[in-house]
């Protein structure tokens, strides 16, 4: 697989990110899928460090810190305010992790999608709240590791994507670092469309996952390949379609490689494995229109 | 021509006649009105804005201050648990520069849960760096929401045009709506920049250091400042195109009075006339209106009563564990007057309980056998 390096970067060099981050990677992607008309709303967040202190920035579009709990209201603002200067060739993008979206999020998220305001909303998952130092959200997966579990999570992912699939917006998505042009060519995807449009990425965090800065995007393909994190679309929340066949390997290829899942015992990753699969034959009933 | 309107329909139409292009709102009582009529008007095509409908106050203020930001003029209401839902977005608000404009109908606070008047809501979002104007009645609101966007547009901050629960939220009266041409003269259809510029990004609301930080305080705080002589040209203009004006506080019979009481809101009406009954039973007594919290006008209120001995301050609020909003104010005002006059606070209206002529007469006269001033503020309830 060749990206092609030629076309600008809307996120300069000289990002705050700890090396290998996968929030930096992937919103140097996103912002290079959207281009030069974008306004780009961060929350306090690892995007919100990315940026950088003042006076420095590396974004290359306009773009403005809001509050925690508000990525989704502050674009559908944004974009209501371009729709009355007659500005509507101008793409919103909100960024939130998975803790602004996922949990405190949640709420200003789905009113802005129940009115299908016109933004893209891409959740940059790290599985915890990783800026304030690995403290565990509603998206960090059971038995994980985090300074707030460190037992290991009792509590199961949040099915986020079911979630927003049941607002029936117009298209939501799943993408990651591992697999560029693929979450490339769904951000051109949501750009073209009217209405709220979501997109799930797994970004990870080496610093929070316990493992090398060189595994970022490796880790990624784990988690696709193994079905922990398929890609799809999910169109008007009810139609659903694998963007990426995969290969099925075994779940414990992903989990070997994190400190975070360092406890897990041969029960608890073979109970993982199970539910993996389950997951994935339920999402295989979805895009056979079985919902 | 008047017609007959309530308060809140009252700022409804101040809100079409500025032309708003954006309001964002979430209904709460007794401020549901403001957002039912906004939503009629954009029915009828009246409101040429969008109306969002929002899932909280706090998307709301969110809202409108990411489109203000964008450059369109915003318009929200809310009253009670809904601008303290909002608190964190109105440091936003004023933070990020924001000519937004709110209206709040004063209502308690929650715990005990009731429904009535009482400026402890926006009262205490006072340190929130916002512009805060309490209004007498309706056409007072409803002029005062116009002459907002004219204020809060040139200094750059947010501007709370409050009025009070169910009394003038509710209460009919005869309101004079001005016409379209006359409010496009004062306040013309008006595009603020965009912060958002494509051909020369930048990064709005970055992390700044402590230096940087306090400077920008420091220059918001001389803002506001700035803003006193920006309210009373506006509203000298206003008064020029309208016939109608209101200054930042409004002094009645201060000159000669041994006694001043100090009103805001509703209760004004009620206080002139226990006033004028005074003065007709022979106290020299005198009335002060405030209309504005923040900026505070402490010159206008040394003026006005630094040859007053006694001041009764009136308030429908109360901050547990020192006494009234108001006379806590007023007190600090008034501390460096070389003759400083004896202030007693009195508590009443709280949570929109009856507060008649003759209770006012009463508080008067009460602060007028005062030989000190007391710590604790009086409670006057009608037993």
């Amino acid at each position: 697989m060749v990206i092609e390096q030629t076309e600008k970067e809307y996120m300069r060099s000289g990002h705050m990110g700890c090396p290998g981050c996968g929030v930096a990677s992937t919103m140097r992607l996103v912002l290079k899928a959207l281009g030069e008309k974008t306004i780009v709303v961060i929350i306090p967040s690892c995007a919100a460090v990315i940026s950088g202190a003042y006076p420095n920035s590396v974004m290359d579009v306009p773009s403005f810190h809001s509050a925690f709990e508000i990525a989704a209201p502050t674009a559908a603002g944004i974009a209501n305010a371009l729709k009355m200067r007659g500005e509507e060739d101008t793409t919103v993008l909100a960024f939130a992790g998975d803790g602004g979206t996922f949990d405190i999020g949640l709420q200003s998220l789905s009113g802005a999608a129940d009115r299908n305001d016109n933004f893209i909303y891409v959740c940059l998952d790290n599985e915890a709240y990783m800026n304030t130092g690995i403290q565990s959200s509603s998206a960090t997966p059971e038995n994980a590791w985090t300074m707030t579990t460190p037992a290991g999570r009792q509590g199961k992912k949040k099915q986020f994507m079911q979630i927003i699939a049941a607002h029936r917006i117009p298209y939501a998505a799943t993408a990651a670092m591992g697999y560029p042009l693929d979450l490339m060519e769904k951000v051109k995807k949501a750009k073209d469309i009217k209405g709220t449009k979501f997109i799930h990425t797994l970004a990870p965090c080496p610093t929070g996952w316990r493992m090398p800065e060189d595994l970022t995007a490796k880790s990624t393909m784990l988690a696709v390949e193994t079905k922990l994190f398929p890609l799809y679309e999910i169109i008007d929340g009810t139609q659903y379609r694998i963007t990426h066949e995969p290969q099925g390997l075994p779940v414990e290829e992903y989990l070997k490689i994190q400190g975070r899942y360092r406890q897990l015992n041969e029960g608890q990753i073979q109970q993982m494995q199970k539910e993996v699969d389950e997951s994935w034959e339920k999402l295989i009933t979805k895009t056979k229109g079985c919902i | 021509m008047k017609e007959l309107l309530t308060g809140n329909y009252a700022v409804a139409e101040a809100v079409r006649l500025a032309r708003v292009q954006l309001v964002a709102a979430y209904p709460i009582t007794p401020q549901t009105p403001i957002y039912e009529k906004l939503s009629e008007m954009e029915m009828e095509g009246k409101l040429k804005g969008i109306m969002m409908r929002m899932e909280s106050e706090h998307s709301a203020m969110a809202a409108v201050v990411a489109a203000s930001l964008t450059g369109v003029r915003t318009f929200t209401a809310t009253a009670s648990q809904g601008i303290a839902l909002m608190h964190e977005m109105l440091h936003f608000a004023s933070g990020n520069r924001v000519p937004v404009v709110m209206c709040n109908v004063n209502r308690v606070i929650a715990i005990p849960w009731a429904f009535g008047s009482d400026q402890s809501d926006s009262l205490s979002q006072r340190d929130t760096g916002w512009l805060q104007f309490y209004c007498e009645d309706a056409q007072e609101a409803c002029d005062t929401v116009i002459q907002a966007y004219r204020i809060a547009e040139q200094i750059l901050l947010p501007i709370m045009v409050c009025i009070d629960g169910f009394f003038t939220s509710h209460f009919l009266e005869p309101i004079e709506i001005p016409d379209q041409a006359s409010i496009d003269a004062f306040l013309p259809p008006f595009s603020l920049p965009s912060r958002f510029d494509i051909h020369n990004p930048a990064f709005i609301a970055n992390v700044i250091n402590a230096d940087h930080y306090m400077q920008y305080r420091q220059r918001t705080f001389e803002d506001m400042e700035k803003a006193k002589p920006v309210i009373k040209e506006v509203n000298r203009e206003y008064e020029e195109i309208i016939g109608r004006g209101y200054n930042m506080i409004e002094a009645v019979n201060t000159d000669d009075a041994e006694i001043v009481l100090v009103t805001s809101g509703a209760m004004t009406s009620t206080a002139r006339m226990a006033i004028q009954s005074l003065r007709d039973k022979g106290y020299k007594a005198g009335l002060l209106k405030m209309k504005a919290f923040r900026p505070f006008p402490t010159e206008e209120v040394q003026e006005a009563l630094k040859n007053v001995p006694r001041v009764a301050v009136l308030d429908r609020n109360i901050s547990i564990g020192k006494e009234g909003i108001w006379c806590q104010e007023l007190k600090a005002a008034l501390y460096p007057l070389e003759r400083r006059p004896l202030i007693t606070g009195y508590i009443a209206g709280i949570c929109g309980a009856d507060v008649s002529p003759d209770m006012i007469e009463g508080m008067v006269i009460d602060s007028l056998q005062r030989k000190e001033t007391g710590e604790l503020p009086v409670w006057v309830r009608r037993d």
